[in-house]
């Protein structure tokens, strides 16, 4: 039963068009329309706190979405992510600061640029698989992220500046006005992304994954999958990168640490692995367990002061450790993520008071 | 003639998988491999899909050497499969699985995949079309958005075969369609494999063990023990031949369920 998906009945397909939507049934596409609404009133009715944890959920979601392609539907785990990210957002920054290249622009050539990278670095993919080919990523990881520090006309070596975008003059240079940059950006990529699913070269990427002997009998070149994968994954992150870059205005050599990657490897595993919305609720998970940690540990901290005044020390690493906590629960208890959740406790309220 | 193959041969390490074998296959035929586990009948469908590598021979298909080209050319060339354990995409539905198949037909890439309103859509339904063809004629309406990896082994193997149509070979390789069946799933694939042959003019190299099944359906039969080949002719000189009368009389030919649980990788 919960193969299939679970429609109401007297909804029934009539031509192969509607069966192929973007949305399984007229409900999820309500509430996705429903979803987007909101988002796009939001910096209206939402507090900046609000709009400023929306923009860096859009940003690693878009990021996170990217990943998902390489890990959750070609079956290729990297390291290496966090990286890619970094080289979208030095990119763009580069670009914009040395040649004036608008924003608005350098952010997908930025992209594209990153995608190249990705692919020279996703060649060992031709070769190497599983756990060999997880360590060639780490290895891109350390390579890059040394070249950031190195490349003193790139980066200056510890990081550079990052200017807002102009949208035909008009200056988005607020919160509130960057947040539709992302909010594009974030729909767009879902949607590219649910389409690719659904047409010939994303079903060659899980047919790579799920068998790989027999979709090279189907004609599937395995080179060519293995390292596109790559090329899309780090399109997303560079573009992710660049709209991180010129949201907060300065990149850091830093910032694009290993512990990054594995935020984006967690964000994909909580959300669910290889789903489209899935990236972007685990990214939500990932952004906001922090401030609910902060948020939680600093009332304790309030109401009871001699008890809990010692966690103020040690705040940074409760966060840490209920990161790693999650992750784990989330590997016994939902392997399968949020989304699939979602998916399940959406049928079984339908058809509710059967659970068959 | 359709397929030439000339004196493969092929080993692992000590093993001997193929000895020179020789055999030809026309335009239109259902040609059978028989033989006992481990005679080397997957190597061969192997060495023509492009699996393995033979060390010696040729394959000549509609006049053409094989050796040499890619496995991934093989649909393109008009070469499709079936595997003899199971291979199918477990985590994708049974519609998106045999849509596999159209990948070598179908022309539109990532980008214009991702843009889907901008042709690709066009070209999805067109193939979309073709594909519930193929599920109405081997009976799998009911399980089209199933995931393949839930379904059972009987509506895999018949899934595999859809797969294998959707590719639109001139000839098609199917490793032991009928092992593991009851008798009437059975009755019905064979009927496909018939069909197949007939009505879509299909060519087809069949390896299977069950002998009734092949003698009933089979133009011609190849025997293969220890890696070479013992004869091959129309069904009823094959039967007729001493050392097949031996090597059947001995093996247990219809323990083809014991069998199929020692199967190792195609
Ligand atoms: N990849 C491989 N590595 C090592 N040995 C192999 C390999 N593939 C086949 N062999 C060996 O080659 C021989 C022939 O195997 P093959 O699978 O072709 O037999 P078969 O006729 O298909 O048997 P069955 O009826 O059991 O399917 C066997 O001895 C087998 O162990
Ligand atoms: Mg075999």
């Amino acid at each position: 039963m919960a193969s299939t998906a679970l429609r109401p009945c007297g909804d029934f397909r009539t031509t192969y068009k509607t069966d192929q939507y973007l949305f399984q049934t007229k409900m999820i596409g309500w509430t996705a329309a429903a979803a987007l609404l909101v988002l796009i009133l939001a910096p209206v009715l939402a507090s900046s706190y609000v709009v400023n944890l929306l923009i860096l959920v859009g940003i690693s979601g878009i990021s996170a979405l990217g990943l998902n392609v390489l890990v959750g539907m070609t079956g290729q785990i990297s390291l290496g992510h966090a990286a890619f990210y970094g080289f979208g957002a030095f990119s763009s920054a580069y670009l914009a600061n040395n040649y004036g290249v608008p924003v608005l622009i350098a952010i997908p050539v930025a992209g594209v640029m990153t995608a190249i990278v990705g692919m020279i670095f996703g060649l060992p993919a031709a070769r190497i698989k599983g756990l060999y080919l997880a360590i060639a990523t780490l290895a891109s990881q350390f390579i890059l992220v040394d070249f950031f520090a190195r490349a003193t006309w790139f980066t200056n070596g510890y990081g550079v500046d990052a200017s807002k975008p102009e949208f035909f003059g008009i200056p988005l240079d607020t919160d509130e006005k960057y947040f539709y940059v992302v909010l594009a950006w974030a729909v767009i990529s879902m949607i590219a992304v649910a389409n690719l699913k659904r047409s010939r070269d994303g079903r060659a990427l899980v047919a790579v994954r799920d068998h790989y002997l027999s979709a090279e009998i189907m004609g599937i070149n395995l080179t060519k999958y293995r390292i596109l994968a790559f090329g899309i994954s780090s399109f997303f992150a560079g573009v992710a990168g660049a709209l991180y870059a010129h949201y907060i205005e300065f990149v850091s050599v830093e910032t694009f640490s290993i512990s990054l990657s594995i935020n984006f490897l967690a964000m994909i595993i909580i959300g669910g692995l290889g789903s489209v919305p899935g990236a972007f609720l685990g990214a939500m998970f990932i952004e906001l367990l922090p401030q609910l940690v902060q948020l939680i540990s600093g009332f304790l901290i309030t109401i009871a002061p001699t008890v809990f005044g010692l966690i103020e020390n040690g705040k940074a690493y409760i966060e840490q450790i209920t990161v790693g906590t999650v992750i784990i629960l989330f590997l016994i208890f939902e392997p399968e993520g949020i989304a699939h959740r979602v998916g399940q406790t959406r049928k079984s309220i339908k058809l509710y008071p059967f659970s068959y | 003639m359709l397929l030439q193959v000339d004196n493969i041969s092929l080993s692992f390490g000590g093993i001997k998988a193929l000895q020179n074998v020789s055999f030809s296959v026309d335009e239109a035929e259902l040609f059978s491999i028989i033989g006992p586990n481990g005679a080397g009948k997957t190597s061969m469908l192997n060495c023509i899909s492009g699996r393995y590598t033979p060390d010696e021979g040729s394959i000549k298909f509609a006049g053409e050497e094989l050796l040499g080209r890619k496995t991934s050319e093989r649909p393109e060339i008009g070469i499709g499969r079936t595997f003899q354990n199971l291979a199918l995409f477990d985590h994708m539905t049974v519609l998106d699985n045999i849509m596999v198949g159209r990948h070598h037909l179908l022309k539109n890439n990532f980008l214009t995949g991702m843009a889907y309103w901008f042709g690709a859509q066009k070209e999805e339904l067109e193939h979309r079309r073709h594909v519930e063809d193929i599920i109405d004629f081997l009976e799998i309406q009911h399980i089209r958005n199933a995931q393949a990896g839930t379904l059972s082994y009987g509506l895999r193997k018949r899934v595999e075969l859809a797969r294998a149509i959707a590719l639109g070979p001139k000839l098609v390789l199917l490793d032991e369609p009928m092992a593991g069946m009851n008798m009437e799933e059975k009755e019905d694939m064979a009927r496909f494999v018939v069909d197949l042959n007939q009505e879509l003019g299909m060519t087809v190299i069949m390896i299977e063990h069950d002998m009734g099944v092949v003698m009933d359906i089979s133009d011609r039969v190849m025997v293969l023990d220890f890696g070479a080949k013992v004869c091959d002719g129309l069904p009823d000189e094959v039967m007729a031949n001493d050392h097949v009368q031996k090597a059947y009389l001995g093996a247990e030919f219809d323990d083809d369920i014991e069998a199929d649980t020692q199967k190792e990788v195609a």
